[in-house]
C-alpha cells in the first residue's frame, strides 16, 4: 500500500467514529479497529521491501518553493516505529472498547485516538523535516485532547494543559532547530540531511541547532528537567496512558534522536548533554517511582526512568549503544503497555489504583496477576524475559562509558537506577498481588472479561518469546539499528543471548536485583525517610512559573489595553499622524505637474454644502435624528461629485447605498436613545478637536499634493481601457473591470458582503433568543406611534411603483456591461424597492409574500458567480475566464451574451440578499408579539362591515 | 477644483476623527461613516479629476477618466455598507443587552465628568 494511505487512513478514518456514535459502542470501536487494521496491513505490505533493505519513498510536491514537500520515507527504523504505533494501537482500541464506560463519548475518544495515530505515523514516516514538524505539533494537540478527555476532572484539564505547554514549547524550539538544520544543509529532506554529517557538525550553528532539537526531544520524551508533565498526564483514561505515554508519543523524542543520530551524535556536546540528561532522568524516575502509591504514577515515573535509559544509550554515540536502545524500545513498549493495561484492569475492577489499598489480588485476579507479574519481572530485568536482555546490554554499554572523566560514574549510577527499578517492580508485584486478601476493597475485585485481559496477554507473547529465544528478535533489531546508524557506523557483531559469561554487566544485574529485594524489605522505613525529605513539587513550580508569565503579560498589556475604545482610537490616530509626518519629513516634494482646473459656481455650492453639513454634523451630533439628515446631505453631495467627475457608476452606487444606510440607521435609532448626552470634559473635547484637525489637515495635504502631480509610474488603467471592448466585450470599463478583469476580487467581495449579512442575522437571532427579547417586548416607544400604521398614500404609491422599480432595476442590470449600471447598482435598486414594501405595508405583510429566504438568495448569488467562474475550467481556462458572443433573435436587435453577465447576475442576487437580510434582521427586533396582523392591505379598511378588522386598530 | 476636493476630504476626515473619539456608539458610527466618505473619495481621486470623460467607450471621445479607482471604490462603497450594518448591529446588541451605549469600559469613563451621566 502506498505510504500516503498509511498516513492518511487514520486521519480520514478519524471522521468515522464521531459519525458512528449513534450506531452504538461496538460499531464505533469496530470501525476504529478496521481503520487501524487497514493501515496496519498496509504497513505490512511493505515488509518484504524493508527486509530486502530497501527504502520506500513517496513524494508529492506541496510548497516546493518553501522546501516543504509531502515526502514520505519508510526504512526499517520508520517501519519499526510504525509497527509499534499501529500494532499496539490495535490492542489499545480493543482494550478501550471494554474499558470506557457507557457515560463516555466513545466516538469522540476514538476520533482523537485516530488523529493521534495518524500524526504519530506521520512523524515516523516523514522524509521532509518541515512535514515532520507539522505531525509533531499534531501529536501535541491530539494528546492534549486525549489527556483532557475526561473534561469533568480538574486533574485531567490541568494535566492536559501542562502537557501541551511543555511539549508545545519544546515543539517551538524544535521548529527553530529544524530550520537551522535545513539552512545548514540547504535542504529540508531528511534523506539529504542524513548524508551531510561532516557539514553539519562543522557548522558554527551546529550547537544551537542541536540544543533546540534536543529541547524538543527532551520535552516530548519527558527527560529531566521536563519529566514532570508525564505523571500529570496520567489523569487520562488508562488506554491513553498505555498508548501515548508508554508505547508511542513519549518515544517520538527518542525516535527523532535516533533518526538524527547519524548527523547529530558523536560530538562531545551530544555525548555530554544527552548522556547526562538520560542518566539523571533514569535515576530520578526510578527513585521517585518506588515511593509512588498510585499505580499509574508509579508506572509513569518508571516510564520516565526507562526513557532516560534509552536516551542515555543513544547519548553514548556508539553503535552498540544505539542497538541496545532500539532493542530496549521494543521491549519496553511491550511490557510497559501491558503493565498500564493491567493497572487499568485493577482500577476498573477494584475501583482504586492506590497500592496501599490493594494487596492479595493474586487469588482474586489470577489472570491479571500472571500478566502483570510477567511484565513487571521483565521490567525488573529477570532472565528469560525480554527486559533482562536489553538491560544487560545497557549495563554493558554503561561499563564502557566514562562521563566527566570518571569511568565509575556511569556504571555506578546505572546500577543504582537498576536497583530502584527492580525495587519498584517487586513492590508492584508484592504490594498489589501478594499479601493477605483484604476485606475493604472499594469494589469486589475479579478478573475482567477477555476483552480487557486479552490485549495485554497478547503482549506477553513477545515478552516471553524474545526473553527465551533472543535470536528471534536479533535480525530485526539489527536491521533497525542499521537504519539508525546510516553511514555513521557499522552494526555491532554481538549476538543476542541470555548467557554472556561472567561479565561485569551480570554482576551489576545481580546486584541490582538483590539490592531491589533488600530495598523492598526495608520499604516502610525508607518511605518515612523519603516523605520527611524536602523535595520540590514540580506542579507548583510549573504553575508559579505560568502565573508569573501571565502576571508579566498583564502588566505589559493592561495599561495600554484598558477597555477604553476612544483611547485606542486616539492612540491609533496619533500614531498614524506621526508616521505620516515622518514620511513627509524624510521624503522629498516634487514640483506640481498638473495645473489646477477652473472652478465654477456649482462646484463651490456643493463644496459649501459638504463643509456646512460636516460642520453641522459635528456640532449637532447630539441630536441623532438631525445628524442623520445631515449625513444624507453629505452622501448626496458625494454622489453628485461622482457624477461631476465622470464616475456615473459610482454616483449611482453611492446614492442607493446612501438610501439603505439611512434606513438602517433609522431602524437602529428606533431602539437607541435619541440624544447623545454631554459627557466629555472641555479639555478632552479640545484634545479630540486638535487630533481631528491635525488628521483633517494631513488628509487634505496628501490629497491636494497628489491631485496636482502625475502618478510616479504609469497606471495600468490604459490596459483596461484598451482591452475592455476587445477582451471583455463591454464598453462600460468600470463594469468590465468588476465582472471580468478583476472578477475574482468581486467574487471575494460578494462573499464578504454575504458573510456580513449572515453575521447580522446571527446576532439578531442571538439577541432574540436571550434576555434581550423580554426587554424588547416590554419596551415603551419613546415617540408616539403614528395614527395609521400603514398610510394609505404610501401603500398605494409603493405598490404602484414596485413593478416600475423592478423594471428599472432590470434595465440597469442589463445595460450594465455597456452603460452605467450593473449587478451592484441593480441589486441595490431592487433592494430599495422591496424595503419600501416593508416600510409601507408592514413587516408581516411583506414577509407573507416573500417566496425565497434571503439567505438562499445570497447563497444562490455566490453559487452562480462561482459556477460561472468554474465553467471556464471546462474549456481549459483559468477560473473566471470570461467569454462573449453576439446573437440575434429575430424581432430584436443584435445583442451580446457574455458569461460576465451571468457572473453579474450572481453579484446582483448576493447584493439583494445581503442588503435585505441586514435590514430585515433589524426590523425583526422591532416586531412585537401583539402587533395586530391584518389580512387587508390597509389599516383603514374599506370593508367596514367586516367585524374582525375593527380589532386591527387595537394596540395602535 | 483640486483644492475644493482636497479640502472636502480634509473636512470629512476631521469630522470623522472627532466623532470617532466620542464616547457613545452612535456618534462613533457616524464618525466611521464620515471617514468612509473621506476614504472613498480619497481613493477615487487617486485617478485624478476628470470632467466629462466617463469611462464608457464611445466614438470620438477625447479622454477617459481612470476606470480602475472607480471599480475599486464601487465595491468599497458596497462593502462599507455591510461593515456599517455589522457595526450598528453590534452597537445595538450591546445597548439592548446592557442598556448602555458607551464605547469605553467602566474604568476609563471615570476620568470624564460624572455629572452628565443619566
Amino acid at each position: 500500500m502506498s505510504l500516503f494511505f498509511i498516513v492518511l487512513l487514520p486521519f480520514l478514518g478519524a471522521l468515522l467514529p464521531g459519525l458512528m456514535n449513534s450506531a452504538g459502542r461496538a460499531a464505533t470501536a469496530g470501525v476504529t479497529f478496521t481503520v487501524s487494521l487497514a493501515a496496519f496491513i498496509g504497513l505490512l505490505t511493505n515488509l518484504p521491501a524493508i527486509l530486502a533493505g530497501e527504502v520506500v519513498m513517496a513524494r508529492i510536491e506541496w510548497m516546493p518553493l518553501l522546501g516543504l514537500n509531502f515526502t514520505l520515507m519508510l526504512d526499517s527504523l520508520g517501519f519499526f516505529f510504525a509497527l509499534l504505533i499501529l500494532g499496539i494501537g490495535l490492542l489499545i482500541i480493543a482494550y478501550a472498547r471494554n474499558y470506557l464506560s457507557r457515560d463516555d463519548n466513545m466516538g469522540e475518544f476514538f476520533t482523537y485516538l485516530l488523529m493521534f495515530q495518524g500524526a504519530m505515523v506521520g512523524i515516523v514516516l516523514s522524509d521532509n523535516i518541515l512535514l515532520l514538524l507539522i505531525f509533531w505539533e499534531l501529536t501535541s494537540l491530539s494528546s492534549f485532547l486525549l489527556i483532557g478527555y475526561w473534561k469533568h476532572l480538574p486533574e485531567g484539564r490541568q494535566g492536559a494543559r501542562m502537557a501541551l505547554t511543555v511539549t508545545g514549547m519544546g515543539g517551538l524550539a524544535m521548529v527553530g532547530g529544524m530550520l537551522l538544520l535545513g539552512n545548514i544543509v540547504g535542504s529540508f529532506d531528511l534523506s539529504v540531511i542524513l548524508q551531510n554529517r561532516a557539514l553539519i557538525q562543522a557548522d558554527p550553528l551546529y550547537l544551537p541547532a542541536l540544543l533546540l532539537i534536543l529541547l524538543g526531544c527532551f520535552t516530548k520524551s519527558a527527560q529531566f528537567p521536563f519529566h514532570f508533565w508525564l505523571p500529570h498526564a496520567m489523569a487520562a483514561p488508562t488506554p491513553v496512558s498505555a498508548y501515548l505515554h508508554s508505547a508511542t508519543m513519549v518515544k517520538a523524542g527518542i525516535f527523532l534522536m535516533a533518526r538524527m543520530w547519524p548527523v547529530l551524535s558523536g560530538t562531545p556536546e551530544w555525548f555530554v548533554i544527552v548522556t547526562t540528561a538520560g542518566l539523571i532522568t533514569m535515576v530520578l524516575g526510578a527513585v521517585i517511582a518506588l515511593f509512588k502509591h498510585d499505580l499509574k504514577a508509579l508506572l509513569a515515573f518508571s516510564t520516565v526512568s526507562h526513557l532516560g535509559l534509552i536516551t542515555m544509550l543513544l547519548g553514548t554515540g556508539t553503535a552498540f549503544g544505539a542497538m541496545a536502545a532500539m532493542f530496549h524500545i521494543l521491549n519496553h513498549a511491550t511490557f510497559k503497555a501491558a503493565l498500564f493495561m493491567s493497572a487499568g484492569i485493577i482500577d476498573h475492577e477494584a475501583h482504586t489504583r492506590d497500592i496501599r489499598r490493594l494487596g492479595g489480588l493474586r487469588k482474586l485476579m489470577p489472570v491479571t496477576f500472571v500478566i502483570a507479574t510477567l511484565a513487571a519481572l521483565s521490567m525488573a530485568g529477570i532472565p528469560l524475559l525480554n527486559g533482562f536482555l536489553s538491560k544487560e546490554m545497557m549495563l554493558e554499554e554503561a561499563t564502557k562509558t566514562a562521563l566527566f572523566g570518571a569511568p565509575w560514574l556511569v556504571p555506578a549510577l546505572a546500577t543504582f537506577g537498576s536497583l530502584f527499578s527492580a525495587a519498584y517492580c517487586f513492590r508492584l508485584i508484592g504490594h498489589v498481588f501478594f499479601g493477605p486478601v483484604r476485606a475493604d476493597y472499594p469494589a469486589k475485585p475479579h478478573d475482567p472479561p477477555a476483552g480487557l485481559w486479552l490485549p495485554p496477554a497478547l503482549l506477553m507473547l513477545p515478552v516471553v518469546a524474545i526473553g527465551v529465544a533472543p535470536f528471534l528478535a536479533e535480525p530485526f533489531v539489527k536491521l533497525v539499528t542499521a537504519a539508525v546508524l546510516g553511514e555513521a557506523g557499522e552494526v555491532p557483531k554481538a549476538y543476542f543471548k541470555i548467557w554472556h559469561g561472567l561479565v561485569p554487566a551480570l554482576f551489576m544485574s545481580i546486584a541490582a536485583v538483590i539490592g531491589g529485594l533488600l530495598l523492598l524489605a526495608v520499604f516502610n522505613p525508607a518511605l518515612r525517610l523519603w516523605e520527611a525529605a524536602p523535595r520540590p513539587e514540580a506542579k507548583q513550580i510549573f504553575e508559579a512559573l505560568v502565573q508569573a508569565v501571565a502576571t508579566l503579560a498583564e502588566k505589559l498589556v493592561l495599561p495600554l489595553h484598558n477597555g477604553a475604545f476612544s483611547r485606542y482610537a486616539a492612540i491609533a490616530t496619533a500614531t498614524i499622524l506621526a508616521a505620516g509626518y515622518h514620511a513627509y519629513d524624510s521624503g522629498t516634494l516634487a514640483p506640481a505637474t498638473r495645473a489646477l482646473q477652473p472652478v465654477g459656481a456649482v462646484p463651490v455650492a456643493a463644496w459649501l454644502m459638504v463643509l456646512a453639513a460636516t460642520a453641522g454634523l459635528v456640532l449637532l451630533h447630539r441630536n441623532r435624528l438631525l445628524s442623520l439628515i445631515l449625513m444624507g446631505i453629505i452622501g448626496l453631495m458625494v454622489s453628485i461629485g461622482f457624477v461631476f467627475f465622470s464616475a456615473p457608476d459610482l454616483a449611482m452606487t453611492q446614492f442607493t447605498v446612501e438610501v439603505v444606510t439611512i434606513i438602517l440607521l433609522l431602524l437602529a435609532l428606533n431602539f437607541l436613545p435619541n440624544r447623545t448626552p454631554v459627557e466629555s470634559s472641555v479639555l478632552r473635547r479640545l484634545r479630540d478637536a486638535g487630533l481631528a484637525i491635525a488628521g483633517g489637515l494631513a488628509a487634505f495635504g496628501l490629497a491636494y499634493h497628489y491631485l496636482l502631480r502625475n502618478a510616479v509610474s504609469d497606471p495600468i488603467s490604459g490596459f483596461h481601457l484598451a482591452n475592455s471592448y476587445k477582451g471583455g466585450g463591454g464598453t462600460n470599463v468600470v463594469n468590465v473591470i468588476l465582472v471580468d478583469f478583476r472578477g475574482f476580487d468581486t467574487y471575494g467581495e460578494i462573499i464578504v458582503l454575504g458573510i456580513a449579512a449572515l453575521l447580522i442575522y446571527a446576532l439578531t437571532e442571538t439577541l432574540l433568543g436571550g434576555p434581550v427579547r423580554a426587554r424588547l417586548l416590554n419596551r415603551t416607544p419613546d415617540q408616539p406611534l403614528a395614527g395609521d400604521m400603514h398610510p394609505m398614500m404610501m401603500v398605494v404609491l409603493t405598490r404602484g411603483i414596485m413593478p416600475l422599480v423592478l423594471l428599472v432595476g432590470f434595465y440597469i442590470f442589463l445595460r450594465g456591461h455597456n452603460e452605467p449600471g450593473g449587478g451592484f447598482i441593480a441589486g441595490l435598486i431592487v433592494a430599495i424597492a422591496v424595503v419600501m414594501q416593508y416600510m409601507a405595508s408592514g413587516f408581516s405583510w411583506a414577509t407573507a409574500r416573500l417566496r425565497y429566504p434571503y439567505h438562499g438568495i445570497i447563497g444562490t448569488g455566490v453559487l452562480i458567480a462561482g459556477l460561472t467562474g468554474l465553467g471556464a475550467w471546462f474549456f481549459g481556462k483559468p477560473f473566471l475566464t470570461s467569454d462573449f458572443t453576439y446573437v440575434r433573435i429575430p424581432p430584436f436587435e443584435k445583442f451580446e451574451l457574455a458569461t460576465a453577465a451571468l457572473f453579474d447576475l450572481g453579484v446582483f442576487l448576493a447584493v439583494v440578499g445581503a442588503v435585505m437580510l441586514s435590514l430585515e434582521s433589524f426590523s425583526r427586533l422591532a416586531r412585537r408579539a401583539h402587533t395586530p396582523e391584518t389580512e387587508h392591505p390597509m389599516d383603514i379598511d374599506p370593508s367596514r362591515d367586516d367585524p374582525q378588522t375593527n380589532t386591527a386598530k387595537e394596540g395602535v | 477644483m483640486e483644492f475644493l476636493v482636497a479640502s472636502a476630504i480634509g473636512a470629512l476626515t476631521a469630522g470623522g476623527i472627532y466623532l470617532v473619539l466620542r464616547l457613545r456608539s452612535f456618534p462613533v458610527i457616524l464618525g466611521i461613516s464620515l471617514l468612509t466618505y473621506a476614504v472613498n473619495v480619497f481613493l477615487f481621486t487617486s485617478g485624478r479629476l476628470t470632467i466629462g470623460g466617463a469611462p464608457i467607450l464611445r466614438e470620438g471621445a477625447i479622454g477617459y477618466a481612470d476606470p480602475l479607482p472607480q471599480a475599486l471604490v464601487l465595491t468599497a462603497i458596497v462593502i462599507s455598507f455591510g461593515m456599517t450594518a455589522v457595526v450598528v448591529m453590534i452597537g445595538l446588541g450591546a445597548f439592548l443587552g446592557s442598556d448602555d451605549d458607551r464605547v469605553d469600559d467602566a474604568p476609563a469613563s471615570a476620568q470624564d465628568s460624572p455629572e452628565a451621566r443619566p
